[in-house]
């Protein structure tokens, strides 16, 4: 009973907050119901007794990646009607695609792998079950080989954003620190002993 | 406390007994569960702003607040009072919604992360498996409030001040989050009971002994993380006056203070449960474990907290950038692959 009304009240903001972020006009507000849906879904998520799913959702996605996000948009100052500019002439591609990526989800919704009778309402684990536990020993075990080939790629998708935006700038003003530190009073200052004046 | 409030429904009359439903009795018991966790809090933030002023005023030669009551001990009372009444200036040009909520989200979070502490074996409200991550979570989302209050001032230090927050939070986020790998690793568990269980047998077995290294990067982070001095630069006061606040005034900007140093004394904690720990005492043989331990080890570092900020000058912007993703990060990164050696090898009496 309760469960159902907490799904319903989340569900229902997840899909509000998902509308408002394409249809607000301030990009850092779309940034920031983003954030919220974020949220909201990691609640649906607790729901389903996924706690490291959720909580990681919250840690990874709300804590660093939208924090960037918030950062970059805030950064920028964007042009907001540029952006608009042309909105009436991309109208009727975009509905085409909207309405076949619609299309393409009511068909795997509705497909017989999600009916209701193939997928029956898993029982409730036991109060000291460790979703930790039980996602790690698979995540290390059984599904190592695409876990350590997802690693794969994301470093070399580090080094390669890295290395595309890296490039050397003759006039900034960069301190090498090492040296700033390394640095001693006799490099500085020459104290210079002087007869005292007048007598 | 469901039972207390079970038994003290069933001594009301029978005409009252109906108002008080089962889901009520339990909202009841948690709202009062809160209420028991979060006022202590809120005396002991109190009294750790009138300690800041006095220890630094000590450090310094100075005498600190010694008017408002005897030796000036209802000072914090009397800001408390003084913040309550003063205005709350919303600037015209800021947006108002926002302005108003980002202390709140600054504030809730350093709240909510307080529900899974463990005091003692027993004494825990929320015991939950993956209580770790839960607060490492719950903290990093109030770097929103910052990063909001910055942006919808509407001002140009403001917004600098929110800038440099979020550069910095992410990047001793990553520090802090490595160096708790190495806690969890060694607990073998997310919980934070579990964590200081491993621990017992002296102080010889408190994770600090083989993770020094890490406990060094989780503090210094854990300094970065609540903004505090020396990296203090999203207040900065002698370059953008007073950062991500200049705009707030009365209780919301106390709102903002009340959550920075409820952050403090979470880092200070934090940081006796997982690597000197908790609430086990360090000579077992003479005397037992007790809270009064976790209290004495929270208020050591909360005094450091208050060192830190009386000793060293505050960091230039690039060198935090500097250390904590070039020094701080490469430390935990070596210092996990040692451990991993550690308890492949079982060594000492920490892994084995």
């Amino acid at each position: 009973m309760i469960e159902t009304i907490v799904f319903y009240l989340f569900a229902f903001s997840t899909v509000v907050t998902a509308t408002a972020v394409v249809t607000v006009r301030n990009p850092v507000h779309a940034a920031l119901f983003l954030v919220l849906t974020f949220f909201t879904s990691a609640v649906i998520w607790m729901t389903l007794e996924a706690e490291f799913l959720a909580i990681s959702l919250v840690l990874v996605y709300v804590g660093a990646v939208m924090v960037l996000f918030l950062f970059v948009v805030m950064m920028l100052d964007i042009n907001i009607a540029r952006l608009r500019e042309g909105f009436v002439k991309y109208l009727p591609l975009g509905i085409a695609i909207a309405f076949i990526m619609l299309l393409l989800m009511l068909n795997v919704v509705t497909s017989d792998i999600f009916s209701s009778e193939a997928m029956l309402e898993p029982a409730a684990k036991a109060a000291d079950y460790s979703n930790t536990k039980a996602l790690g020993s698979v995540l290390y075990t059984e599904y190592v080989l695409a876990f350590e080939i997802a690693a794969v790629i994301l470093l070399v998708a580090i080094v390669a954003a890295i290395s595309l935006t890296m490039r050397k700038r003759s006039h900034t003003k960069y301190q090498n620190p090492s040296e700033q530190i390394r640095v001693r009073k006799a490099d500085r200052i020459r104290i210079v002993k002087m007869p005292a004046d007048g007598e | 406390m469901i039972e207390f409030i079970a038994i003290f429904v069933s001594y009301l009359p029978e005409w009252m007994q109906y108002f008080w439903p089962d889901w009520f009795q339990y909202i009841v018991a948690n709202v009062l569960l809160a209420l028991i966790l979060l006022l202590p809090l809120f005396i002991v933030v109190a009294y750790y702003t009138l300690a800041e002023r006095k220890v630094i005023g000590f450090m310094q030669i100075r005498i600190g607040p010694n008017r408002v009551g005897p030796k000036g001990l209802f000072q914090p009372f009397a800001d408390m009072f003084k913040l309550m009444f003063k205005e709350i200036i919303i600037p015209t040009n800021s947006n108002r919604y926002l302005f108003i909520i980002a202390p709140i989200i600054t504030f809730a979070p350093s709240m909510a992360a307080w529900a899974v502490m463990p005091f003692t074996d027993t004494m825990v409200f929320a015991d939950i498996n993956a209580g770790l991550l839960y607060i490492l979570a719950m903290t990093s989302i109030g770097v929103y409030g910052v990063i909001i209050a910055g942006w919808a001032s509407n001002s140009k230090y403001a917004l600098l001040g929110a800038m440099r927050s979020a550069a910095q939070i992410v990047a001793y986020e990553i520090a802090m989050g490595f160096a708790l790998v190495g806690v969890l690793m060694a607990g073998g568990s997310l919980n934070l009971g579990d964590i200081v269980e491993s621990q017992s047998g002296g102080p010889w077995h408190w994770f600090v002994v083989p993770l020094f290294p890490l406990f060094m990067v989780y503090l210094i982070s854990g300094v970065a993380e609540t903004n505090r001095a020396p990296f203090d630069v999203a207040e900065g006061e002698s370059e953008i006056v007073a950062g991500f606040h200049v705009e707030y005034s009365g209780m919301t900007f106390a709102v903002f203070f009340l959550a920075e140093y409820a952050n403090m004394i979470l880092i200070a904690m934090l940081s006796s449960l997982m690597f000197f720990g908790g609430w086990l005492s360090p000579f077992p043989s003479l005397i037992g474990d007790s809270i009064g331990w976790l209290f004495f080890k929270t208020a050591a570092f909360m005094w450091l907290f208050l060192w830190f900020r009386a000793t060293f000058p505050r960091y230039r912007y690039d060198q935090i950038m500097r250390l904590g993703w070039k020094v701080l990060i490469p430390v935990t990164i070596v210092w996990l692959t040692v451990e991993g050696v550690m308890v492949y090898f079982k060594v000492g009496p920490w892994f084995s």
